[in-house]
């Protein structure tokens, strides 16, 4: 039943932001610390178990993943309630922070690549070889 | 005539959040109309209707004097619920659903590093930004930080954190520059950054975070990198949402607090 996704969902938020509140009066802030990336965590823990105990029927996952893919239109409306008059009064920094994040990124993909590779370590391909990325890590 | 014009106002007004979807499903329309006629794919369509959603907010900002962008409206109130807290983060954590834990182990060291150095190199180049232009509480410089990793992590620390609408809202539009400069950057500096296997791709995403940006960005420079970068985007946002409203906030806090 496409409720039981809704609800596996639901319980998950609930947990993780009750964790993250918790976390929150732990380290004496108010606030609630990483409840939604402990959520988020929790989901995929639980379906990664659901699934494999094939617990989860195609009807239930409908029920997460609706909305899952309804995240882009959430975020538009997000975006459409916000004080942007008064963000526009900072604007020079938005776009300093948003393009100095960008530029030293891009900056670090050659070196980050880099120190994935092993270059003593012939590519030891796995047999099916298919995913290409079956290196163990160090 | 008036009359028939206040009856629909009060429809939409009472049924505020099936407004709010109606509304929303149009302007995601239009963005992805405009997305592939006008910029021919360039630009992604989520990008574009997330950066009208600012400007449709900027207006109703102008027209009310009020601080909740277009919600202010009355017939759009509902808009403020459809894109308030408790269903944005409802909506976020069902994207984790899906993500294959024998994903994440195949990705190796690499991706993972990309993903810490990523959050981390975005949020000290974000929070120092704020610094600088004044806002220079904790919580504003973590959330406007946060915003630099991408325009979810940002009004997502920022609630959580407490912070001013006004830091929220500039901490989207940080966010927006970043998944915008990545889409229409990537192309172009791709031959730089050695941009043009599996492993650099899984990197770049992992680096770089904003899955529309990321997804954008690879599309227009090769289609078949896509998967393996926004693969490891996928987990940027989470990982974000982990580390800045806790661990990076906790360490603003001991230095600037």
């Amino acid at each position: 039943m496409v409720i039981y996704g809704v609800s596996i969902l639901a319980g998950c938020m609930i947990a993780g932001l009750f964790l993250g509140d918790l976390l929150g009066h732990a380290i004496g802030v108010q606030a609630n610390v990483g409840g939604v990336g402990i959520a988020m965590l929790l989901m995929i823990l639980l379906s990664d178990k659901l699934r494999k105990a094939g617990k989860l029927s195609p009807v239930s996952e409908q029920g997460i993943v609706f909305w899952s893919s309804i995240y882009i239109p959430v975020v538009v409306a997000m975006a459409a309630k916000q004080n942007v008059l008064a963000a526009l009064k900072g604007g020079p920094a938005a776009i300093l922070a948003g393009a100095g994040a960008v530029l030293v990124c891009f900056a670090l993909v050659p070196i980050i690549s880099r120190v994935g590779d092993q270059p003593e370590d012939p590519p030891r391909t796995t047999a099916g070889g298919g995913g290409g990325k079956g290196r163990q890590s160090p | 005539m008036t009359g028939i014009l206040d009856t629909l106002a009060d429809v939409l007004a009472r049924n505020g959040l099936v407004t709010a979807f109606a509304f929303v499903g149009l302007l995601v329309w239009i963005s992805y109309l405009f997305s592939k006629k006008v910029t021919r794919g360039r630009i992604h369509g989520s990008a574009i209707a997330i950066f009208l959603g600012l400007v449709l907010a900027y207006v109703g900002g102008v027209t009310t004097g009020g601080t909740q962008g277009l919600a202010d409206f009355q017939i759009l109130a509902g808009v403020g619920l459809l894109g308030g807290a408790m269903i944005r983060d409802f909506a976020i954590i069902a994207t984790a659903f899906g993500v294959k834990i024998d994903e994440i182990r195949k990705a190796g060291a690499g991706a993972v590093l990309s993903l810490l150095a990523g959050v981390l190199v975005s949020f000290v180049v974000g929070a120092a930004v704020a610094f600088s232009f004044g806002y220079s509480d904790p919580v504003s410089m973590t959330t406007l930080g946060a915003g630099a990793a991408t325009y979810i992590v940002g009004p997502v620390t920022g609630t959580a954190l407490g912070a001013t609408s006004e830091v929220v809202a500039l901490s989207i539009a940080a966010g927006l520059v970043k998944s915008m400069l990545v889409m229409t950057g990537t192309p172009f500096v791709a031959r730089f950054i050695g941009l043009n296997n599996p492993r650099s791709a899984l990197v770049y995403g992992g680096l770089m975070g904003t899955t529309s940006g990321v997804a954008g960005g690879l599309a227009a420079t090769d289609p078949k990198l896509v998967p393996y970068g926004a693969m490891t985007a996928t987990f940027y946002t989470g990982l974000g949402c982990l580390l800045c409203p806790s661990i990076f906030f906790v360490a603003v806090r001991a230095l600037f607090g």
